[in-house]
């Protein structure tokens, strides 16, 4: 059974800081000449007096709003993912993440759809370098539900934060009774035969790609990770304790990503065989998402296949294999 | 201008050069105990950090995060230990704990740290921002109602970074008169352009390119004699009649003003002092050392 699809994120994200604005008068807008595409504009039709436009000048939008953060606001920082998180990177190490000013940094058009936009408008290394930032939270929601309440527990805690957003809808995985906790990991379907980490609206095709799984009779478990940084340590060890292998899939880099960080942690608390999905250290290029899910084989077909052949070889290879077979 | 003409108390103007003096001391106390910081550029800056401390910012030492206090970004942060001698002098820590820069726990980092330092109103150290967030500092005053203002010092190297020019393109556009920025126009930066002589180096920036620069952003344009600390005053009281612009004073100053030998010399941009150095500088600062190997005395 696919699941269906969920409101696009961005327009979640505009219509969520707004109301936001509208509880707390402290919530300013900064936007960097992308408002029409990332829905910041939501916010400037209904708060004009606080959307503060920065024109295009990312670097400075990332230092005024640290400036801004001292005299009591709180700045929400929006435009793409390569220009809120990558141009201006050294003015977030230095002025926010150093600082721990309170500053939520917004990234739009994140991982694959970026409207077509290519290598140059699709960051796959967010993740990783946000969360190797001391002091910055990093949050990946999975779905239209999770990314609401992600950017209002944002606005509820002091301190940066990096949030992920996703341009177009995307699959939804929650339902209206779930309740995101900042820095813990959600098991989305239980199984016993090999564990499938995911962050991000990945996780959705991996819910899919579990289901395919199924009916090929590999009962697969599946730990949704939203928050990159703070880390469920120990969910992810628990989940490494039920299978004895784990793949992580994520709609970016393999390195120091999700599978970075996941590997991290096993190697120190739970040695554990992890196959790491996303993009195998490439940048990407412009086509539809579906075929880009396609080509980076993270589709929830193709997730599938890789998982099957993995555990097929683990077989032939006989239970003594504790390796992934060089390629 | 009627303002221009205003005469500044001499016994002020006095009083503020002693305090001065009294930051370059510290400057060449502190770099001189660590064996490590800047020289050249703190020294340029002394006066006008002596004259926005003890004249012109309305603060409160003793509640440093006083929500209607002016601000203050040192942009160009290699120069903390002047603002570190300022606030030490200003009563925000006890002036001793100047000898504590740049040695581990200290709250007198390389750079300023604000989550170390009460009294800092940024963290800098990475050229070119302070001046952005300074810019955020003074929108915040204005949609929060408050009056207070946002200076901040620039290097006229610094002033070769794109993001300076960035939000020198935002300011106007938000009409933020509360913003004043300082460029400390030493003419020399760190390394830059050989000029004639061996140890000459061309300057950041040509004469007049930086009033003509800011001008054109649409600044209102002030220039004045970094080191006359009666025009300095002035020239600060006058950015504060705002006219709707922000304000860009360009400081002409000498990098290492107060020790002869430092003074336009590009590499005492940063460099430590010889035991025999140290004496002289000290001395040509009107402190002279009592027992020079010891140095810290
Ligand atoms: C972005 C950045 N690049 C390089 C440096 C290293 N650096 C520190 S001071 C300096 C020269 C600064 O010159 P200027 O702004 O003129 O300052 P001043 O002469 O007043 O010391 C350099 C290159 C730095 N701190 N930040």
């Amino acid at each position: 059974m696919t699941l269906l699809m969920g409101r696009a994120m961005r327009d979640v994200f505009g219509q969520t800081v707004t109301e936001l604005a509208g509880l707390d008068p402290r919530i300013v807008m900064l936007d960097a000449d992308t408002a029409s595409s990332t829905k910041a504009d939501i916010f400037a039709k209904a708060y004009p007096d606080r959307f503060l436009e920065m024109g295009l000048a990312e670097q400075n939008m990332l230092g005024v709003a640290a400036g801004l953060a001292t005299t009591g606001f709180v700045p929400f920082v929006s435009t793409f993912v390569a220009f809120a998180v990558v141009r201006p990177l050294d003015q977030i190490r230095v002025l926010i993440a150093q600082t721990g000013l309170n500053v939520k940094i917004c990234g739009g058009y994140a991982g694959l759809f970026t409207g077509a936009a290519g290598k140059t408008h699709l960051i796959v290394d967010d993740l990783s370098i946000m969360r190797a930032m001391p002091g910055m939270v990093t949050v990946a929601p999975g779905d239209d539900v999770e990314a609401e309440q992600v950017l209002r527990w944002a606005a509820s805690y002091k301190g940066p934060v990096y949030v992920r957003l996703v341009r177009d809808a995307t699959q939804r995985l929650f339902d209206e009774t779930y309740a995101f906790a900042p820095g813990r990991a959600v098991v989305v379907r239980d199984g016993g035969d090999v564990t499938l980490v995911s962050t991000g609206t990945q996780t959705p095709r991996v819910v899919d790609a579990a289901d395919l799984l199924a009916a090929r009779g590999i009962d697969a478990h599946v730990l949704h990770v939203p928050t990159l940084k703070p880390l469920d340590v120990p969910a992810i060890v628990a989940a490494a304790d039920r299978t004895r292998m784990v793949v992580t899939v994520e709609e970016g880099t393999v390195i120091g990503g999700l599978g970075g960080a996941v590997s991290e942690t096993l190697s120190e608390h739970r040695p554990t065989l992890v196959k790491r999905i996303g993009l195998q250290d490439v940048y990407g290029e412009s086509a539809s998402n579906s075929e880009l899910l396609e080509l980076y084989g993270l589709s929830a077909a193709r997730v599938a296949d890789q998982v099957q052949a993995l555990l097929e070889a683990r077989t032939i290879a006989g239970h003594a294999a504790h390796a992934i077979p060089l390629p | 201008m009627p303002d221009m003409t205003a005469m500044v108390d001499a016994a002020e103007v006095a009083r503020l050069e002693e305090v001065a003096r009294r930051i370059r001391v510290g400057v060449v106390r502190g770099v001189n105990q660590a064996k490590a910081g800047h020289l050249g550029g703190p020294l340029s800056a002394a006066d006008v950090l002596a004259a926005l401390y003890f004249h012109v910012m309305r603060i409160r030492p003793d509640e440093p995060d006083w929500p209607d206090r002016d601000r203050f970004v040192l942009s160009k942060g290699h120069s903390s230990i002047g603002l570190y001698a300022a606030l030490a002098l200003r009563g925000y820590f006890p002036v001793e704990e100047l000898l504590t820069f740049d040695s581990l726990g200290s709250r007198l980092q390389g750079h300023p740290d604000m989550t170390r330092l009460p009294g800092l109103d940024m963290s800098t150290g990475s050229l070119g921002m302070g001046i952005s967030a300074a810019l955020g500092i003074a929108l915040g005053c204005r949609l929060a109602g408050r009056d207070a203002r946002a200076f901040v010092m620039l290097g006229d190297g610094e002033c070769q970074e794109g993001e300076v020019w960035e939000a020198a393109f935002l300011a106007p556009r938000y009409g933020l008169d509360n913003l004043i920025v300082i460029v400390d126009h030493n003419k020399l930066q760190q390394y830059g352009w050989p000029g004639e002589g061996p140890d000459d180096r061309l300057p950041p920036a040509w004469p007049g390119e930086l009033v003509a620069k800011w001008s054109a952003f649409g600044w209102r344009v002030l220039e004045v004699d970094g080191h006359d600390m009666a025009a300095v005053v002035r020239v600060l009281e006058q950015a504060a009649a705002g006219d709707g612009r922000p304000v860009a004073i360009i400081a002409n100053t000498i990098k290492g003003r107060g020790v002869s030998f430092m003074e336009g010399r590009y590499y005492w941009h940063t460099r430590t002092l010889t035991a025999e150095e140290f004496a002289t500088a000290m001395a040509e600062l009107g402190e002279p050392v009592t027992n020079p190997a010891g140095g810290a005395a």
